[in-house]
């Protein structure tokens, strides 16, 4: 038996595809859309939260730093969004479930879960072997298993109800080998993967899991990552935001992993 | 009955014992043989609610550390109520029923939980002196965000250590609505429930507010289940009628799902739609379920152990006669089944979903018992 999707989900179905062309301004609204996003306080997370928002969906927006959460989700609102701010390290255990509850609650069962924090671990970022084990230990306890306990905590729900979309924010550090970027890295394409089990195993439930390398972005991560690069060649977090709207409003096949290019209206998928 | 003193770490080792509603046969098996006890067609309906940290402690102006169980939350366009029930002093060791009498309230109180949460006293309840209405200070984002700060799970006397947020869930849980866990719900795994879906077997969900199982205050036992909360997705109301029209069965997972179904389709009916049918949206379910009560939704079910005495027995002998339900009582105490929140539990389904026993039963190693003849009406 199939039955329809819920309204105003991103997705109604999947179909196999190759690319999601975005040459036009999304028109979409979301108004019956629900998302959570992690990292929401800046750079992608706040932006994927204003794109949200600002097309209606109800947005809980998810950081550690209680100020800069509020101030972002302050002026969202001021601009006729609706988000809820919820005070969150993802790598606590306690402080995820606690989220997970306080959202559903908040929001109703969520259509969108955004797994958009992560931390470089300490910076400048050393090399491999001037790498404390604790430290590695520490970037995984955000980037990996964090945003695995949290769509644990969600995805059992959306698998039920049969929609509902994962999305891993993921990193060329994912995919390629860099000196200094060695914990992030891995830590980036363990995510990837578990992303695409993930897939694997909820492919028969309805739910679509992706992985997105939005590229480089000018963010204050990028700025801690990279402090001498150059911000005027670095796209804006708000432009990125409005190419993955445009991916997750077509039907982008679940398990695949895609880039957003610095030139092109559009993302490609990488494999 | 033995209960169960811990969580199961496997999910899947949950015994299951299968009472037949027509014949009082039992059959032993584990949850890991529901699939081959339905059928094709058939349709699972599970609650999704999450289950809240309802448990909360405050200390009044004499130092002395109340606790506060919410036993529902209303939310309307002007806010929200927590309607808590009072406990006295001491902690979970203590039977709800040994605690001492709470500290009264009073209409107009404040009482503060943290500087993060305090709630004023809006009414107290006609049932009882206990049972009272709160109005938080705090509404939305800050008000969910310090009852998870400050609240923890609802804890059982007979547990062997405090139960955590996670340990209260089941896996497929979503809104947080239910004060105590939607138990019978808990032994199923994704692994399961991929099984049943590949086997043609629709899995749905609604949710329901399910409330307090006890209170320690046998004016307010009396009255539960109070009414509670539901809300029914259009595509389970689709897929309801669809399995209905098919010839399917309903099965519900635990009773709260059939107070759902069962109060839903009385309210269409009542709206002049058809009896069985199911109307999706946000209700009130007042409905008691009893042997009495005449089942128009919900074919079969998967409960926890019940016996003689409890409230829960009650909701099962609509299913099934209430002697052959004590038999299957005895039997799974003589057989070192466990009871209670995170133990075993029964599977009652009528007629063709035995033909399970035919088809889908091969792998089955559990023992059919047929009891004697029992002197049971099965018109009841």
């Amino acid at each position: 038996m199939g039955y329809a999707a819920q309204p105003g989900c991103l997705h109604q179905t999947h179909y196999p595809t190759c690319r999601a062309g975005t040459k036009q301004r999304i028109p979409m609204r979301l108004d019956n859309t629900t998302a959570l996003i992690t990292g929401a306080s800046r750079g992608l997370g706040r932006a994927l939260s204003t794109a949200l928002a600002l097309r209606g969906a109800r947005v809980a927006m998810v950081a550690r730093g209680k100020d800069a959460l509020n101030q972002a989700a302050q002026e969202i609102t001021q601009q006729g969004g609706t988000v809820y701010p919820l005070c969150v390290d993802i790598a606590d255990k306690d402080q995820t479930y606690a989220l997970a509850g306080a959202a559903a609650a908040l929001l109703g069962p969520i259509d969108l879960l955004i797994h958009n924090a992560s931390t470089l671990g300490p910076t400048p970022m050393p090399l491999l072997l001037d790498t404390d084990c604790e430290d590695l230990e520490n970037v995984l306890a955000t980037n990996l298993i964090g945003p695995f306990r949290l769509s644990k905590a969600i995805a059992g729900s959306m698998a039920l109800r049969q929609t509902g979309t994962i999305v891993q924010i993921s990193s060329d550090a994912a995919v390629s080998a860099y000196a200094g970027w060695g914990a992030y890295g891995v830590s980036k394409a363990a995510a990837d993967h578990l992303s695409k089990s993930l897939a694997v195993e909820l492919e028969a439930h309805g739910v679509r899991v992706l992985c997105i390398d939005p590229g480089e972005m000018d963010t204050q991560m990028h700025a801690q990552a990279v402090p001498d690069a150059d911000r005027s060649t670095l796209r804006a977090p708000m432009q990125v935001a409005e190419q993955i709207l445009a991916l997750l409003a077509a039907p982008t096949k679940s398990g695949t992993r895609w880039v957003v290019p610095a030139a092109a209206d559009g993302a490609e998928v990488q494999r | 009955m033995r209960p169960a003193t811990a969580p199961r770490k496997r999910r899947q080792d949950t015994r299951m014992l299968i009472l037949s509603p027509q014949t009082g046969a039992l059959t032993d098996g584990t949850i890991d043989d529901l699939p081959g006890w339905l059928s094709p067609g058939d349709l699972v309906v599970v609650n999704d609610a999450a289950t809240l940290p309802a448990s909360l402690h405050y200390r009044t102006a004499q130092g002395l550390s109340q606790e506060l169980r919410v036993v529902r939350i209303d939310e309307s366009a002007t806010g929200t109520d927590l309607w808590v029930v009072l406990f006295g002093s001491g902690d979970w060791h203590t039977p709800t029923e040994h605690r001492p009498a709470p500290i009264t309230v009073a209409v107009g109180d404040v009482l503060t939980l943290s500087p993060e949460l305090s709630l004023h006293v809006a009414e107290i309840s006609p049932l009882s002196a206990r049972l009272v209405r709160m109005r938080p200070a705090q509404t939305g984002t800050a008000l969910w965000s310090a009852l998870y700060a400050l609240g923890h799970p609802i804890q059982y006397s007979y547990l062997q250590e405090p139960l955590m947020p996670w340990s209260v869930q089941t896996v497929y849980g979503g809104r947080p609505w239910a004060v105590e866990m939607p138990s019978a719900g808990r032994p199923l795994c994704w692994q399961m429930l991929a099984a049943l879906r590949r086997r043609g077997i629709s899995v749905v969900t609604l949710t329901h507010a399910a409330g307090l199982s006890s209170t320690g205050d046998a004016a307010l036992d009396a009255c539960l289940p109070l009414p509670e909360r539901y809300d029914i997705p259009e595509s389970t109301a689709q897929a309801i009628a669809l399995t209905k029209a098919q010839g399917g069965r309903v099965i519900a997972i635990g009773t709260t799902v059939v107070r759902a179904l069962e109060s839903a389709t009385r309210q269409a009916v009542a709206q002049g739609h058809p009896i069985g049918t199911v109307r999706a949206g946000t209700a009130i379910a007042t409905l008691r379920l009893s042997a009495d009560t005449q089942r128009f939704v919900v074919d079969g079910i998967l409960s926890g152990l019940h016996g003689p005495g409890e409230s829960h027995f009650d909701l099962l002998s609509a299913f099934c006669p209430a002697p052959w339900l004590s038999q299957a009582f005895s039997h799974a105490d003589q057989h070192g089944y466990q009871c209670h929140e995170f133990g075993d539990v029964e599977l009652i389904v009528p007629a063709a979903i035995l033909s399970g026993l035919q088809t889908g039963h091969a792998h089955h190693e559990g023992r059919a018992h047929t009891l004697g003849a029992l002197d049971v009406d099965l018109a009841v």
